[in-house]
């Protein structure tokens, strides 16, 4: 099935709304950085809150997918992720390394809000 | 004698009866006492038709006793138609007539009982009085037992008792030398009585021996029950007081260990610490391990493990109150503890947790100054 991807301000935000196929997750990967050079972005939210499993190809896929939007100039958080799931995730030893993450939306904007922030203040800084 | 115990009159009872009708149960309400009402149910429960069976018994001398120990109620049987088929008494009627020696003695018996049972320091917790009173007790209840055979009314009492005197600190050990005291006792009785006979004094401790080691195996069983079910309350209650989550302030979580943390403590805790986070909206958490003693490298790995899946979860993980052991612990072991933000003490950490969350504790009169 299909992601769909929301435009909300300076971010995108896609909302996984059930199971991935690996198809469907590479598809929503491309979309997502195509996008992100689009719309001029700054900043990029999965919402993995229906996600009951995080396999090892998820897992590494989303950590591809941060480092791909970093490199594009934006950042990435993925927010939602379930106790059990990030019990289960840590388990296997992904650690999703490099990746931001937020507890809920809410917090995955207000995370953003806050880099983009402090990065601002640092151009003004140089500046 | 005979109206209060009852002990000689239920064998003469229970014989002519049978021998008459082989009617069990039908009978008018008998004044014998509740062992002999005891036995007639096991027997007719448990053999269809008991009619035959007796008779069965009667004509074939040989019946065989190792079957005869099978069941209790083969038992009361075997005993009673061993009886009547020759002039041998069986092993009821011995066992009966040992119950009523035994209560006729009982104040006497009961008082050498208590008198080993403080010679050899057990029961410590308990005054000379309760020992006696329970002494008392547990002594009917045994003899009740051995003349009928059945163990369930002892079964519960040593339930009862066990609950009593658990609280009190009593032993596995006690219990167990005190109802083995018992069998000395009553033994040495025996021997006493029965000194002149001896052909009776070794078919009295044949029947007396078996039915008395059944007796300890069940007693120190139920108490040995009694006791686990103990601990597994307080396991259970240890549990789930074990790992309070607790809020300090909008976003700012404290968990406090205390105790040794197994593996299955640590599971829990993680359990525990990401709900917490979810329900409160976290970002920062304080884990405090100054009271925990020691750890090892499963448990220092699990703790890594939370602190990552913390962090998935969007929060970050400050640990206080690393004692100097565990430290050197987790660096000997080569822990990864890189990624791990730790402070000294908790109030270090809450005062680092306040600065991630963007709060600034003032003392008022700074404040006002400032205004």
């Amino acid at each position: 099935m299909q992601v769909p991807i929301l435009k909300q301000g300076a971010y995108l935000i896609a909302s996984i709304q059930s199971a991935l196929e690996d198809d469907d997750l590479v598809r929503l990967c491309d979309a997502l950085s195509t996008q992100v050079g689009k719309s001029r972005a700054r900043g990029v939210i999965v919402d993995v809150t229906a996600l009951d499993v995080m396999d090892s190809f998820s897992t590494r896929t989303l950590v591809e997918l941060a480092t791909i939007i970093r490199l594009r100039g934006a950042e990435m958080v993925i927010v939602g992720i379930q106790p059990e799931v990030a019990v289960a995730v840590v388990r296997l030893g992904l650690k999703l390394e490099g990746v931001s993450t937020a507890l809920d939306l809410e917090e995955g904007i207000a995370y953003l809000d806050g880099k983009a922030r402090s990065s601002g203040k640092e151009k003004n800084d140089r500046g | 004698m005979l109206c209060a115990s009852g002990g000689v009159s239920e064998v003469t009872g229970i014989v002519p009866r049978t021998m008459q009708s082989l009617e069990w149960n039908t009978g008018p309400a008998r004044k014998e006492g509740p062992q002999v009402r005891r036995i007639d149910k096991r027997m007719q429960s448990s053999t269809a038709n008991p009619d035959q069976n007796t008779m069965a018994a009667i004509t074939s001398k040989a019946w065989p006793p190792a079957e005869s120990e099978k069941s209790g109620t083969a038992y009361a049987l075997a005993g009673v138609a061993r009886h009547r088929a020759s002039d041998e008494s069986g092993t009821v009627e011995l066992l009966r007539s040992l119950a009523h020696l035994l209560r006729e003695n009982r104040t006497q018996l009961c008082e050498e009982w208590s008198r080993r049972i403080s010679g050899a320091s057990l029961l410590t917790a308990m005054t000379k009085e309760e020992i006696f009173a329970e002494a008392i007790a547990v002594y009917n209840n045994y003899v009740d037992a051995l003349e009928s055979g059945t163990l369930e009314a002892l079964q519960a009492y040593a339930r009862s008792l066990s609950e009593r005197i658990i609280p009190r600190g009593v032993e596995t050990r006690e219990v167990i030398g005190i109802v083995l005291l018992l069998r000395d006792v009553l033994a040495r009785s025996l021997f006493a009585e029965y000194q002149s006979d001896f052909s009776m004094l070794n078919r009295v401790l044949d029947s007396y021996e078996p039915a008395a080691n059944r007796i300890a195996n069940t007693v120190a069983v139920g108490f040995v029950q009694e006791r686990e079910r103990v601990i597994r309350e307080q396991q259970e209650a240890i549990r789930v007081l074990s790992t309070p989550v607790l809020q300090v302030r909008e976003r700012l979580l404290i968990l406090p260990i205390i105790g040794e943390i197994d593996p299955q403590r640590a599971r829990q805790l993680t359990e525990q610490l990401l709900r917490g986070i979810r329900t409160n909206r976290a970002k920062v958490v304080v884990i405090d391990i100054t009271g925990v003693p020691t750890m090892d490298a499963t448990v220092a790995n699990h703790l890594v493990q939370t602190v990552d899946a913390t962090r998935l979860l969007g929060a970050t993980v400050i640990i206080t109150g690393l004692s100097p052991e565990i430290a050197q612990t987790l660096v000997t072991l080569g822990v990864d503890l890189s990624k791990m933000n730790t402070v000294g003490d908790l109030q270090g950490g809450i005062e680092e947790a306040e600065r991630l969350l963007g709060y600034k504790v003032v003392p008022i009169s700074e404040l006002a100054h400032a205004e």
